[in-house]
């Protein structure tokens, strides 16, 4: 057996939706994945069975269709068989910013982490502010044959804050969300006519929430670790402001709304208030802020740069708190690939960002490893959670939905080495973390796209 | 004169962020902060400082220590005051001495920081006194130099500038003795302050006994209180029983963030005029890093005054100095 993990090449179908007419065993293979411990947390299923693949989708899990006929079978034995995992927000630099990474590159660093849909927001170059835009993502991302990578589309155009994007034509073109990123809005104005014009489509609004002034210049949380060194800092309100805006044009509007990158306690708990009161808000947070916090910028750590900044450890706790709770109910990566020259300068010039796709899950199983939460609310978190906002026929074992799926072998214990990072981007704080398992087979819409050889069972 | 070299060997914590100022014996090697050198250190370098002073008054001003070793001076931001210094202490060690001003050079050619350094590191340099705008800037040079090459912050940012408080905290030993009766008062812009911050540090190390900071809450960093100082916002609250008086230079620039309304209402509420420094006690010093705004921060009266020593400062500042290069390079194989 050769250690060379196997990679799918780029092929030429609209792997977003199962091929009409697709011929069994020629373009869409049929699997079965026997005798895994098959983990749903949409369902809450946790069983050893089987489970069936045909026509890029899940047919069965336990019995087999009565006239099914398999081309592979798989034996999982003594393996977890997840949902593929989606990644609500990551970058991949392309189009754009090839010299940090290409869809190509993240694609497949993200197929071996176990992750099968990628959400790119639209700060790319050209802005995803029209289909074209979104048509060349996905021509590249069919090139490349790695995960499904969706697009946010812009709130404005070319993020301007002023114009609204054809937020119509975007979702038609397959986008997921909009969002004007840490854009700025030209006033609460343009920001409530565009919440209720994507509305009007149901079109999810994104909002990362950051007050530009109260943020301008600041490169580290505004506490006693910046004070020290001297860090111009980035205060709490900076986040909580920008949040009570959106909140309140939600209350007027009714838009759909998520808050990515929440970093601060008081967020948090702004969330759990307005969804207490019914609002149809929710909330996501990047895995690093739950483990990583001020402290780690001590010694002016440039891996550790990044926005929203790593605050406070009572932050943390209360962020790890409404995760547990279901207040977060979506983990993302916030996937920032960076070259060696862009981390290779102070602390405030370093570029901000973490290439986090490959600790998405890991870091999000250490949850459950630290009693944060239970391994299928873990689960939720980076897949039926983020299915469930972004309205996916994926994230579950469950017939019907689309075979993203993943085995992970949760005796494989490693270390991270940021030169084996499958990413371009080697720019990580958590190099040297030691963590459990390891995903080994991962299938986008039932084809196999990466595969490790494992010992037989 | 008597320069003695034995450096006391003091215990690594792995985990000690600012173990880098080290080398693996525990020899100073950069001076990057105060912060990790604790009060053996810092004495040390006080002493070595003293016995450098004698050498600052003789006809013939050098002695030969860093002979065949190059200094690089390399300022990214303007100085007058601090790079004569450093350039004066390592001509008086016999060093050869090269001062690059890169605001004017490679940096506006678009070359980083790291290769600007390499290349200067090419031609043999064996020391980098660098001043940067960055906080954190000279950790990151250390970071990346060549295990021979020593980096001394010349400040960063608003984050250090170690060789002005450890001649600050010299000027004070000088004129006060001991640390622990005393009270410290810094006044003026913190926040933007890297001598403030490295002042606290060096009077905390120290033992001193209270080190107050007074200003508008719009000039102090948020939770100040941790880096360990008393806070008050009005002068005479806080200049009460004070020993030592540091005033902070204003940049004019601060009026424009809105973090001051006018010049004038900042010289009314926190300028050192005779009358305010009369809340103090009867003999109490004032220091002032340089450059001072007179009108602003310290009127000329009490700038030129009998309780003045700013200008002792900068005398010692040549002896500090030259007392951290020595120290930093004296740990090298000959």
């Amino acid at each position: 057996m050769s250690n060379t993990p196997y990679f799918a090449q780029g092929i030429d179908i609209d792997h977003l939706k199962p091929p009409e007419g697709c011929r069994p065993g020629i373009d869409c293979q049929r699997w079965v994945i026997r005798g895994a411990r098959v983990l749903d947390p949409a369902s809450q299923l946790d069983a050893v069975t089987d489970v069936f693949i045909d026509k890029a989708g899940i047919v069965a899990v336990g019995e087999a269709p009565s006239d099914f006929a398999c081309d592979n079978i798989m034996d999982a034995r003594g393996l977890w068989l997840i949902p593929g995992l989606i990644d609500s927000w990551a970058r991949l630099r392309e189009p754009g910013q090839e010299h940090k990474a290409t869809i190509a590159s993240e694609a497949r660093a993200a197929t071996a982490a176990g992750i099968t849909s990628v959400c790119i927001p639209p700060d790319t170059d050209p802005v995803i502010d029209t289909p074209a835009v979104v048509r060349l993502i996905k021509r590249r991302a069919q090139l490349a044959g790695g995960a499904r990578i969706l697009s946010i589309g812009a709130l404005t155009q070319d993020l301007d804050g002023k114009r609204l994007a054809e937020m119509a034509d975007l979702q038609e073109a397959g986008c997921v969300a909009v969002s004007n990123i840490l854009k700025p809005m030209a006033n609460l104005a343009v920001m409530r006519r565009a919440m209720e014009y994507a509305n009007t489509f149901d079109i999810l609004v994104i909002v990362q929430p950051q007050d530009r002034a109260l943020a301008h210049g600041g490169c580290a949380h505004e506490g006693a670790v910046a004070s020290r060194l001297g860090l111009p800092g980035i205060p709490v309100a900076a986040e909580t402001a920008a949040m009570a805006q959106i909140l309140a044009l939600v209350e007027e509007t009714g838009a759909r709304v998520h808050f990515a990158n929440l970093s601060t306690a008081r967020a948090a708990q702004m969330l759990e208030h307005a969804r207490f009161a019914g609002l149809p808000v929710s909330g996501g947070v990047s895995a690093h802020q739950l483990f990583l916090s001020e402290m780690d910028t001590d010694a002016f750590d440039a891996n550790c740069h990044v926005i929203p900044p790593l605050r406070s450890l009572r932050d943390r706790d209360a962020l790890l708190d409404a995760v547990a709770r279901g207040v977060i109910e979506v983990i993302h990566s916030d996937h920032q690939p960076h070259e060696g020259d862009a981390k290779a300068a102070p602390f405030p010039d370093a570029a901000p960002g973490i290439s986090a796709l490959e600790t998405l899950l890991p870091l999000t199983l250490r949850l459950v490893e630290n009693g944060t939460l239970n391994l299928q609310h873990a689960l939720h978190r980076v897949t039926s959670g983020p299915a469930q906002l972004l309205r996916l026929k994926a994230g579950g074992v469950a017939p019907g939905l689309r075979a993203d799926l993943c085995l992970y072998d949760p005796q494989a214990a490693w270390t991270l080495d940021e030169q084996q990072m499958l990413s371009r981007g080697k720019n990580t704080p958590f190099a040297g973390w030691d963590f459990s398992g390891k995903i080994t087979h991962t299938w986008v819409a039932g084809r196999l796209v990466y595969g490790q050889n494992i010992e037989p069972k | 004169m008597a320069v003695v070299f034995v450096r006391p060997k003091l215990p690594k914590l792995a985990r000690d962020p600012w173990a880098i100022q080290f080398d693996s014996d525990g020899h100073l090697k950069h001076l990057l902060t105060i912060e990790g050198l604790g009060a053996e250190w810092v004495t040390r370098i006080l002493d070595t400082a003293e016995s450098f002073l004698s050498v600052t008054g003789r006809d013939v001003k050098k002695v030969p220590l860093l002979r065949g070793r190059t200094v690089v001076n390399l300022f990214f931001e303007s100085s007058t005051r601090t790079r004569t210094t450093f350039e004066l202490a390592a001509k008086r060690l016999s060093a050869d001495v090269l001062n690059l001003n890169i605001s004017t050079s490679a940096a506006t050619k678009g070359e980083s920081l790291l290769d600007t350094m390499r290349n200067i590191q090419a031609m043999q340099a064996d020391m980098f006194v660098i001043r940067h705008e960055q906080s954190g800037a000279a950790h990151f040079l250390a970071r990346h130099v060549e295990q021979h090459v020593s980096v001394l912050n010349a400040g960063d940012g608003w984050h250090a500038h170690p060789t002005q408080a450890l001649l600050d905290v010299f000027t004070i030993r000088k004129m006060k003795g001991e640390f622990a009766p005393l009270r410290v008062a810094i006044v003026g812009d913190i926040l933007h302050s890297r001598v403030a911050r490295s002042q606290i540090h060096a009077l905390n190390t120290l033992s001193t006994g209270e080190v107050r900071v007074i200003a508008p809450r719009t000039l102090l960093p948020a939770q100040v209180e941790k880096l360990g100082v008393r806070v008050f916002h009005d002068m005479r609250e806080g200049l009460k029983d004070v020993d030592v008086i540091i005033m902070l230079r204003l940049q004019r620039e601060r009026m424009e963030g809105a973090l001051l309304p006018t010049e004038d209402e900042f010289f009314r509420l926190y300028g050192l005029t005779p009358e305010k420094l009369a809340w103090a006690k009867p003999d109490a010093i004032v220091m002032h890093p340089g450059p001072a705004n007179r009108g602003v921060e310290i009127d000329s009266e009490v700038a030129d005054g009998p309780q003045s020593v700013i200008l002792q400062q900068v005398s010692n500042g040549i002896a500090v100095r030259m007392a951290v290069m020595s120290l930093c390079m004296g740990g090298r194989e000959e």
